[in-house]
């Protein structure tokens, strides 16, 4: 298999958890919150994860525990920011070190060990194309979250609940003058970004790389809330930016593998040292942000 | 009217509650934690005792709680400085790693050098480093516009990579039996002891020494009140003519250096040789030390004794109760989020709804 066969088949899931992590973290700031811990709530779903394969429950209730666990973390986060109005970012990072630390404390014990991941289930027809073909074999989270990808996308271009996420993110004032219960919102979108951020933290402890391993998520959470600025706030450009960052995660494996004479470190610093640059790039031009940008994005809301 | 009691404005800021929200915080971080601890099983009166209180029993522990708090104090005073001019630089713990490299740079290269000069020369190059470290997130800012706080994170998790190639490849101690860490520093490379009998050195008074000058330029200095209006107000301090862009130069320099210097003074301290461990998360402790301490210098030193103690608490935990280590970070977390709900009560006060209120269901 040569590089490119390498990245191309590797790519969407090496970008599942970027992809998840950055969807959720968009329908929050959609509604006009910022929401930082999104590492600690991935490391959280991702211990939980794992400790619920390790002991044989199987991938799907292992989702759903990891998934539940994040959301009642971000729900703390809802909880403080919100209900107690206290600074957005304070609150995030609080969230991000208590879940890191949650989940370094669960995973004392499971330290380097493994479980099975998921099989590959491969398209008919097209997965036998030349090049491109192993683009068509992947495992069923992957699957899944192309097609909730695209729900998402919908759900913000035609569905009454997104113009209302929209709306209270644009301009809660307004919003709550017409009847619409901001707070609930919102609410309900930390929710939703940490049930994605839980899926996401899953799919990297017992799908991608299942075995585990104290600080696994590596920052994946950060670049997740980056993808979300890099994308401009929507979903088919932050779906473009995690495969991106799925390629650039892949180059570093097939770079050693084709034996290109570069150290580790360096390496490993290749999506940290790619968000710093598309970060600039992008942030520079201060049109598009303000175009596509939120509004009240990490203002308290106060009636 | 809602069910649900609701936060009401208070007239004025209560200065009880701006006392008391630190100590509720802490107070409320322990019951849970104990509570935490319980349910795995662990006995909560001895952690208590091991965490909370032993740190303080003898001179040898207090020593140590001491020799914590100086990378935890000059970190939080550089970070609290940038908080309140709204300057979010988080990337404390890469600018710590690039001091800690750029004054071992000095013993690692000439480690036959002698005279009194060295380690001074080491704490300099060591905050100069993490100032340009910082100054990276400052230019992607101010002429990029790119988010502060991603950025710094970033560079953090690109500077532990940084100490990993050096520690792994060219400055790597070739007698260290293949261990990542640089030599043994050589003794003018050290910070001179302060008190015999413990490690606690001279950088320890020069840390309380900047937290009063932090204290002087944010409480007394025009620039520090400029600093301070730009993050409360942005737009009134754009009308009197103070520059964003100089506030975030400003911020984030000073935030780099507190913490080179920080980084430094471990290796030149205590470590005595740059490790791959030279920082157990202070750049992300130093955060809650500087909200705990309310973003004030004198309120910080206080915060940087408690978290301190929290450390050394945890290792003692950590051996006596066989408490894992990953507990500190847990208490930390919940800590900060115990105090951010506290604060709350500095501006507002919970109103109950009264009984006329409630609509029958």
């Amino acid at each position: 298999m040569n590089a490119v066969d390498f990245i191309l088949s590797g790519m969407l899931a090496a970008a599942t958890p970027f992809l998840l992590a950055a969807l959720g973290e968009l329908v929050v700031e959609r509604a006009g919150v910022l929401n930082l811990g999104v590492e600690g709530l991935m490391a959280l779903g991702a211990v939980i994860a794992f400790i619920v394969v390790y002991h044989g429950g199987g991938h799907m209730l292992a989702f759903a525990a990891a998934g539940l666990a994040s959301v009642l973390l971000s729900l703390v986060f809802a909880l403080v920011a919100l209900g107690f109005r206290a600074n957005q970012v304070a609150t995030g990072l609080a969230i991000g070190i208590l879940g890191q630390g949650l989940s370094a404390l669960f995973g004392k014990t499971y330290e380097s060990l493994t479980v099975k991941g998921l099989p590959k289930l491969a398209l008919p027809g097209l997965s036998d194309l030349p090049v491109i073909g192993g683009l068509f074999v992947q495992d069923v989270v992957v699957w899944l979250s192309l097609l909730l990808t695209l729900m998402i996308w919908a759900g913000f271009a035609f569905s009454k609940t997104g113009l209302v996420l929209r709306a209270v993110g644009e301009n809660p004032k307004a919003a709550h003058a017409i009847g619409y219960p901001v707070i609930a919102v919102r609410v309900a979108a930390i929710a939703f970004g940490g049930l994605l951020a839980g899926f996401a933290g899953a799919y990297a402890s017992v799908v991608y790389t299942p075995l585990w391993a104290d600080g696994m998520i590596a920052g994946r959470g950060w670049i997740a809330i980056a993808l979300v600025v890099f994308g401009t706030w929507l979903t088919g450009r932050i779906f473009l930016g995690a495969c991106l960052f799925g390629a650039v995660s892949l180059m570093s494996l097939a770079a050693q593998a084709t034996g290109v004479e570069l150290p580790s470190q360096f390496l490993s610093s290749l999506p940290y040292l790619v968000t710093i640059i598309v970060l600039g790039i992008i942030s520079a031009n201060k049109r598009l942000l303000k175009l596509n940008g939120v509004a009240s994005l990490g203002e308290p809301f106060e009636r | 009217m809602s069910a649900f009691p609701h936060l009401v404005r208070r007239e004025r800021a209560s200065l009880s509650a701006t006392v008391l929200a630190p100590l509720a915080a802490l107070a409320i971080a322990t019951l849970l934690n104990l509570a935490l601890y319980a349910v795995m099983g662990k006995s909560p009166g001895a952690v208590f005792h091991a965490m909370l209180l032993e740190p303080f029993l003898s001179w040898a522990s207090f020593s140590e709680v001491l020799l914590k708090m100086g990378p935890l104090l000059l970190i939080a005073q550089g970070l609290a400085i940038g908080f309140r001019a709204k300057v979010f630089n988080i990337g404390a713990e890469g600018q710590f790693i690039l001091g800690a490299i750029f004054a071992s740079a000095l013993p690692v290269w000439y480690p036959e050098a002698t005279g009194g000069w060295i380690w001074p020369a080491m704490l300099l190059s060591g905050a100069i480093g993490g100032a340009l470290w910082a100054a990276i997130t400052a230019f992607w800012r101010v002429r990029l516009n790119a988010n502060e706080i991603l950025v710094s994170l970033m560079l953090s998790l690109v500077a532990t990579q940084v100490l990993n190639y050096l520690l792994l490849g060219p400055w790597k101690d070739p007698a260290g039996f293949n261990f990542p860490q640089s030599v043994m520093f050589q003794y003018d490379a050290m910070v001179p002891i302060l008190i015999d009998g413990t490690r606690v050195n001279w950088s320890f008074p020069l840390t309380i020494l900047l937290s009063l000058a932090a204290y002087v330029f944010m409480q007394k200095s025009f620039m520090g009140y400029k600093l301070q209006v730009g993050g409360l107000a942005p737009r009134a301090a754009g009308y009197a003519g103070f520059s964003e862009g100089r506030a975030i130069w400003l911020s984030l320099l000073i935030g780099g250096f507190a913490a080179g210097l920080a980084g430094a003074a471990e290796v030149a301290g205590p470590l005595g040789q740059l490790q791959r461990s030279i920082s157990t998360g202070y750049g992300y402790a130093a955060i809650i030390v500087a909200y705990l301490g309310g973003l004030h210098p004198l309120g910080i030193i206080v915060s940087a004794l408690v978290m301190a103690a929290i450390y050394i608490g945890g290792d003692n935990a950590m051996v006596s109760a066989e408490l894992p280590i990953a507990a500190v970070r847990v208490f930390q977390g919940s800590l900060l989020i115990a105090y951010l709900i506290a604060v709350a009560f500095i501006r507002y006060r919970l109103e109950w709804p009264k009984a006329a209120d409630r609509r029958p269901a």
